[in-house]
């Protein structure tokens, strides 16, 4: 069993980098990028779980995020990369002061995070305030690139709506008539149902009812045990992590007959603990097992090289936030203060990325494909596209 | 809602009662007899969830996890009293919930550096991985219905150790008058260190029985920290007949409270009545500290 | 029994040391940079809460588990008064927050004070988990992620001061020097109370309550009013916390946030009024440190708290000499539960 923890990464990031570094000082032979690369390194603060339930999702991203710079030699735009790495232990409220560690106290140019909604609440408080550029590696809540949108907060994972609207919309196709929702009561998950029901009614069908049971409780049986008694075609769901697991394996064990679905986190990293339960479940996310544009391919490999385990949907959203940031800091020349640069070309970006052609709406969040994944074998098999290039409305956003 | 499902929410709420009960019952004796406040008690039970999955991991049986977890809650209970607890019994009740406190982080620390952060599940065995029909259209995990059974039966035993042994008569009548121990010249240090790891095992068992059932994962023991506590209050300090009854009675409350609660304050969780489910132990633990603070079935006030 | 309240200075050498911190604190941010202006806030905002909670345990000798509660409502309330978007001004905040704040500890300790010890630790613990639920379960404070709020305008007659209109090293200026004031006052009230008739009765109650009892001293009384004024100065300093960080969760009301309050109390040491202060400070450096040595942050806290238990008998202002004989039943500090 592999043994992850911080200083282990830490070592590694710094060796990366300073291998990297160096292997860009000996390998150029033009003297303007020798000098270039003498200047100050770009400090980069990484503000993510690596405690707690969310540790492997923060890990996975830092992976993600280490290996991308290490293809780009180790500098980014002629800067040399430091990483700066805070466990936020996905604890909302020391978030503030954790983010003012990283902008305040270790000054960092960049700031990348995080995996938990209500940390990035914390997060996004200090960086309207100070402007520092940051890009949202994962927390999917809405509002962070819709009312609460700024100029420096760009966005590479997804909004909780994407993958939800899609959900309801595919059901909606292939004839599904009545749908229920099932789902923790905060945040990402009332918006996921509102999301899934909007989806749903946009293609035709109608929503039944939004059962939910209080985060994180893993008491699913009332909940299944009203099932039922609805009559809908199909249940859509939305779990992740453990609460996932456990969902899927009591969904099957009360065999009740409406298939389950929902946004592709029900069955996300939860394959091998869900086993035969998950077999057949059909699921709406940017990312999926199976996709073979050579981007992904080589993706895969140079990530199972590096972390040891297979790469999942959260380490692609590190990638591209790394790429995203790689772009911006080319065209800026590494002046990270040159915001016009800086900001047009992030905003301009059209990465290729694992999960395919990706780019960045007005409000600063990723546009992408949203797929259809159906289990088999033990994996998110893609069989479709739910929407394609699908860009999240951005309500109330004022950018752009 | 129909009788079935009325009666698999019965059978949720007494298998959620009998498993906090094992809790609770440690919770108690420890407290009775003892004096002290273990606020670790919830990390008892990870630490029991945690050691059935890696004897599964290790050897793919649960069966051999349930002696596995009570052989070392025994151990860790002894050990815990012997080099921590012992030395504050005559501290004031603040140092203990602050001792206690800091175990809990302590405890997670460890388990995290020697089994990692990740969500893990283990698996029923293959024996009880069926679904009993309730209904039409609703059944009913096998393994649930195991779990209640092995809960009475470590219920029995527990009750037989306390009522028909001598050490078990002993413990009984410290926990009503502890001084009584040093009069009759018992060896109080064996009987401190046997309530802890008598304590001690239970959680853990609880833990090893709830791990197919609830997955194993950082924090687990959190939600059942303090609903232990209520259940000891309305049970009575130090009765262990007390726990029993009062674990049911909050089992069957919460469970209840949850599947119909939302019927009564509306479908979508919005507006204050939304809370009520969760509310509802407490205010009963309330009404029974005000008006009956021995609690509701027998132990000492 | 009647006599110096042993809680405050007993010396003018104290009184002395007390007045060279507040200066100390006064000038800080001349010197330090933005981040720990910040960082020495939110510790300030923690004495507050520990002040309150003193009164409590070392004035009466109540250990309450759901102080947090009083602390995270006030917030709360500044939320509801002062969404996002709509700041309202601190001179309806603050007192709309302490009035909440107030009249919830008087709910909660007329249904708490009627137990005792255990019992009404458990009792305060309850109360705290139903707020907790209230503001975790409902939609009423933005759920289980919590909610932005609009800082509260700091206007007072007419004038209004924004922070964001200084330069940004000294943006953080406003908040820490309201949160000093308010520090010294909430000292200064303590301090006031307990060396009045008040405050002696509370001790008398803390000591031996069946004596005051029969003394005449209707005790329930008092312990109540210790209890309201308790949570009023909690309400203060959670308002406070609304003013530094203009966001609220239910992580505020918690459990545990009490348990923090208490062993903030315990790092200090009981004996002392400055003791809570003094403890805060501890913790929040505590906290800062561990960050910087390790990611095991939490080990290095768990492992803090039980040294500083076992070791820390009277807390660090309760240092003795190791060689001074220990009494058998609990050293320095008098049993507070009977």
């Amino acid at each position: 069993m592999e043994k992850h923890n911080r200083s282990l990464v830490t070592r590694r990031a710094l060796l990366t980098s300073a291998l990297g570094g160096a292997a860009a000082l000996t390998a150029s032979a033009v003297p303007s990028r020798w000098a270039i690369a003498q200047a100050k390194p770009l400090k980069v603060g990484l503000m993510l779980p690596y405690s707690g339930t969310y540790a492997k999702l923060g890990e996975n991203i830092t992976y993600a995020i280490e290996l991308h710079v290490a293809e780009k030699g180790g500098t980014l735009g002629g800067r040399a990369i430091e990483f700066v790495k805070l466990d936020d232990e996905s604890k909302p409220e020391i978030a503030q002061q954790n983010a003012e560690r990283l902008v305040k106290r270790d000054n960092v140019d960049v700031l990348i995070g995080t995996v938990h909604s209500g940390v990035q609440m914390g997060i996004h408080k200090v960086v309207r305030e100070s402007g520092t550029l940051t890009i949202v590696a994962n927390a999917g809540n809405n509002e962070i690139t819709r009312s609460l949108c700024a100029k420096n907060v760009f966005r590479t994972s997804f909004t909780n709506w994407q993958p939800a609207y899609s959900m309801g919309l595919a059901l909606a196709k292939k004839g599904v008539k009545t749908a229920a929702f099932v789902t923790w009561d905060y945040t990402a998950g009332q918006e996921m149902g509102a999301a899934f029901k909007e989806g749903l009614e946009k293609g035709g069908g109608r929503f039944a009812q939004l059962l939910t049971l209080s985060f994180p409780d893993t008491n699913f049986q009332p909940i299944l045990a009203q099932i039922p008694s609805l009559g809908v075609d199909a249940v859509g769901a939305f779990f992740a992590g453990g609460g996932a697991i456990q969902f899927v394996k009591e969904y099957a064990a009360a065999q009740i007959k409406a298939p389950l679905c929902g946004p592709g986190f029900l069955t996300e990293g939860t394959l091998g603990a869900q086993g035969a339960a998950a077999d057949g479940i059909e699921t709406a996310l940017h990312y999926g097992d199976g996709l073979d544009n050579p981007k992904n391919i080589a993706f895969l490999e140079a990530f199972k090289a590096k972390a040891g385990r297979e790469a999942d949907v959260y380490a692609v959203h590190g990638y591209d936030a790394a790429q995203l940031l790689a772009i911006g800091l080319e065209a800026a020349g590494g002046a990270i203060d040159d915001e016009a640069k800086l900001y047009a070309a992030m905003r301009g970006a059209k990465i290729d990325s694992p999960r395919g052609p990706i780019s960045i709406s007005a409000s600063q969040n990723v546009v992408q494909n949203i797929y259809l994944r159906k289990v088999e074998g033990g994996k998110n098999k893609v069989v479709g596209v739910a929407a394609e290039a699908l860009a999240d409305p951005g309500t109330g956003c004022k950018l752009g | 809602m129909s009788i079935a499902i009325f009666l698999s929410q019965i059978l949720n709420g007494l298998q959620y009662g009998l498993l906090l009960f094992l809790i609770a019952s440690g919770l108690t004796l420890i407290f009775g007899v003892l004096g002290v406040i273990n606020l670790a008690h919830g990390s008892l039970f990870m630490i029991g969830a945690y050691v059935a999955f890696l004897v599964v991991k290790a050897s793919g049986s649960l069966w051999l996890a349930l002696p596995a977890c009570v052989v070392v809650g025994l151990a860790l209970g002894a050990l815990l009293e012997r080099f921590l607890f012992r030395y504050f019994y005559n501290r004031e009740h603040l140092d203990q919930v602050l001792v206690t406190f800091a175990l809990i982080l302590i405890f997670e620390e460890l388990r995290s550096l020697l089994v990692g952060n990740d969500f893990h599940s283990v698996p029923v065995p293959a024996a009880l991985d069926f679904s009993v029909p309730i209904t039409a259209g609703f059944s009913y995990a096998a393994y649930r219905l195991v779990v209640i059974g092995v809960c009475l039966a470590l219920a029995a035993a527990l009750f037989w150790w306390i009522e028909r042994t001598k050490m078990g008569a002993i413990v009984r009548a410290a926990a009503e008058k502890p001084e009584m121990v040093d009069v009759l010249g018992i060896d109080a240090r064996r009987v401190h260190m046997t309530v802890f790891a008598v304590g001690a095992a239970l959680a853990l068992a609880a833990g090893g029985l709830a791990a197919p059932l609830t997955s194993v994962y950082p924090n687990m023991g959190d939600g059942l920290l303090i609903v232990s506590f209520v259940v000891v209050v309305i049970g009575g300090f130090g009765s262990v007949s007390g726990a029993f009854w009062a674990a049911l009675l909050v089992g069957l409350i919460d469970t209840l409270g949850k599947a119909y609660g939302s019927a009564f304050s509306g479908a979508a969780a919005g507006g204050l009545a939304a809370a009520l489910p969760a509310m509802s132990i407490y205010m009963v633990m309330i009404l029974v500290l005000v008006l009956r603070p021995s609690g509701l079935f027998g132990g000492r006030s | 029994m009647i006599g110096r309240n042993r809680l405050l200075p007993q010396t003018s050498a104290g009184w002395a040391a007390l007045a060279a911190g507040a200066v100390a604190l006064a000038l800080l941010p001349l010197f330090a940079p933005a981040y720990y202006v910040g960082l020495v806030t939110t510790a300030m905002i923690a004495a507050m809460l520990a002040l309150s909670l003193h009164l409590l345990v070392g004035g009466a000798g109540l250990v309450s588990l759901g102080h947090g509660a009083f602390y995270g409502l006030a917030a709360y309330t500044v939320f509801l008064m002062s969404p996002e978007g709509a700041p309202r001004p601190i001179w309806q905040t603050l007192p709309a927050a302490m009035l909440v704040a107030g009249l919830a500890a008087l709910v909660v300790g007329a249904l708490s004070l009627r137990t005792k010890g255990f019992f009404f630790l458990m009792v305060t613990l309850a109360c705290g988990q139903m707020i907790f639920a209230i503001f975790h379960d409902t939609r009423l404070g933005g759920g289980a992620d919590g909610a932005y709020l609009a800082k509260p305008l700091l206007s007072m007659f007419g004038f209004t001061l924004d922070p964001l209109s200084l330069p940004r090293a000294e943006r953080g200026w406003p908040v820490y020097y309201i949160a000093l004031v308010q520090l010294t006052a909430t000292y200064l009230a303590l301090a006031l109370l307990l060396r009045s008739l008040f405050g002696s009765v509370l001790e008398g109650i803390r000591v031996n309550e069946s004596r005051m009892e029969a003394m005449g001293f209707n005790t329930g009384r008092y312990k109540l009013a210790a209890f309201v004024i308790a949570g009023v100065l909690a309400g203060a300093a959670g308002h406070m916390w609304s003013l530094y960080s203009g966001f609220v969760n239910p992580e505020v009301v918690g459990w545990r946030q009490s348990a923090e309050a208490l062993l903030m109390i315990l790092l200090g040491g009981i004996g002392a009024l400055v003791g809570a202060v003094v403890g805060a400070f501890a913790f929040v450096a505590l906290g800062e440190i561990a960050q910087m040595i390790t990611s095991r942050q939490l080990l290095v806290e768990g492992l803090a708290i039980l040294a500083a238990v076992v070791l820390l008998r009277d807390g660090f202002m309760g240092l003795k000499p190791p060689w001074r004989a220990r009494s058998p039943r609990g050293g320095g500090r008098e049993s507070a539960l009977r």
